[in-house]
């Protein structure tokens, strides 16, 4: 039976990914683990995380995970979801400048102050609820079956700006466009929360689940 | 702008049983919260919100047991509420599958548990709940305290100040109810919900008042809430989730549809 570790490192409530998993695909063996073997002999990762990213960073290092991070991320098939994709990138704004892992150079920022949409009503920090999703290249695997402009469930503060925007799986409009999917290699990364997108969410963990890594 | 508004539709359970009178065809067993959650995620709720109105400590695993049942085919986030007042409750109930948790009454008593929480849990799971209630005469400018105890008991602490507080000690959401207009089906405190939402950053949940669906709408255009909230609307079958979202569409609200 295929298995994907689901990276524990005390970073948020790993509960809800667990289940979605289980329930795109019922015949895979869910590991909830920051055993760095289990890590390396499972067939695909999910990186998880919601929080601050200094906590991310600092828990990474307490687990001795960022080694094997960087190991199995360019080896495979690894999804990264919220601060598990912030933390990829080469540094952070957030808690006043944080260097990350590195694996996707760019860096993490937060949305200004006093943004405002259309009408000129303010815009709320987190950006928290359903948003669309701008598939950049609709005939990547993890978009399969899943429409264009499909909302799916966000809530963060800070955003991923990548230094090659050929990284770029999709943006989505708050009030400015920025990346809230990425592709890198084996790597695939949201912002949102699949787990809590309902049925789009779990499509594309389906998706994921059969993903061979490639783009 | 492409964020929709979100529509919440909340579950008093009892016991592990939804109190209010559900009228579903279709459903086996309308005090079920399990089977309602479901067929409001079914309809396009954007959430679920748990009130837990259980008095006895006991009977609270029962909660813990309805959310675990609703996270395992429900997968939109859910919100738990009522007697929230320590970090293992928390705990507990992210645990079973709540993505956040409302704290009401042991924030006013200690402000404090807001800034813990969401240290130790972030601030995208805490959604401080306030209850609210106008005290000024017609003839003042509008100003509205803190009620606990079920609207019964006055605090003396400003509603709006309050929210500031709350969102500086790292809410990340208010849930915000008219004490004044719960249960009337007279609509929202619409001042209220605008003054609350214009002085803080964090997304607001207007609730309380709900009784059709020029409410929910006014809510967000004239409440500028980021959220809507209702209960009895939805349970005893006057309006679906979706008339609620296709009236709010009409009305030229962003909505998943």
């Amino acid at each position: 039976m295929p298995s994907v570790a689901v990276i524990d490192y005390g970073m948020g409530n790993l509960h809800s990914i667990s289940k979605a998993l289980q329930y795109a695909e019922p015949d895979v063996n869910i590991f909830l683990t920051s055993d760095a073997d289990t890590i390396l002999a499972a067939d695909r990762i999910v990186f998880p995380g919601v929080g601050g990213i200094r906590d991310c960073i600092q828990a990474l290092e307490k687990h001795h995970l960022k080694t094997v991070i960087n190991e199995v991320a360019t080896t495979k098939p690894f999804l990264g979801i919220c601060l598990g994709m912030q933390a990829l990138l080469s540094n952070s704004e957030e808690n006043e400048g944080i260097d990350c892992l590195n694996i996707i150079p760019g860096r993490v920022r937060r949305f200004s102050k006093n943004m405002t949409d259309s009408h000129g009503d303010k815009l709320k920090i987190p950006h928290m609820g359903w948003n669309k999703v701008n598939q950049e290249n609709k005939n990547h695997p993890l978009w399969k079956k899943i429409p264009q402009h499909s909302r799916f469930y966000f809530v963060h503060s800070y955003y991923v700006n990548p230094d090659d925007p050929h990284v770029n799986a999709a943006t989505t409009d708050y009030p400015e466009a920025f990346s809230c999917a990425l592709k890198y290699k084996n790597i695939f990364a949201v912002q949102f929360h699949p787990e809590k997108s309902q049925t789009v969410g779990i499509q594309l963990l389906q998706n994921f689940l059969h993903w061979d890594g490639t783009n | 702008m492409s964020l929709a508004k979100r529509i919440i539709p909340c579950l008093d359970v009892d016991n592990g049983r939804v109190v209010k009178g559900v009228n579903f065809v279709n459903i086996r067993d309308a005090g079920d919260p399990v089977e309602i959650a479901k067929r409001y995620d079914r309809e396009g709720a954007d959430e679920i919100t748990f009130l837990d109105i259980t008095a006895s400590s006991d009977n609270r695993a029962t909660m813990v047991h309805v959310v675990e049942q609703v996270a395992n085919s429900v997968f939109i986030p859910l919100t738990v509420g009522g007697g929230i007042r320590s970090l293992e409750d928390i705990s507990r109930m992210l645990n079973a599958g709540a993505d956040k948790v409302g704290i009401n009454t042991a924030a006013v008593f200690t402000p404090e548990f807001v800034h813990e929480a969401a240290l130790r849990f972030g601030s995208q799971c805490i959604v401080v709940a306030i209850d609210a209630k106008k005290v000024s005469s017609p003839q003042e400018p509008d100003r509205w305290e803190i009620f606990t105890h079920g609207g019964r008991k006055k605090t003396g602490l400003d509603a709006v100040l309050w929210a500031q507080k709350m969102v500086d000690l790292g809410a990340g959401e208010i849930l915000l109810t008219s004490m004044d207009r719960d249960g009337t089906r007279e609509g929202f405190d619409l001042p209220l919900t605008r003054a609350i939402s214009d002085s803080v950053s964090v997304p607001v949940i207007a609730s309380g008042g709900v009784g059709n669906l020029e409410h929910l709408v006014k809510g967000v255009t004239e409440g500028k809430a980021d959220a809507v909230l209702a209960a009895s609307i939805f349970h005893f079958g006057d309006y679906s989730i979706k008339q609620a979202k296709q009236c709010m569409a009409d009305n030229d609200i962003v909505v998943r549809l």
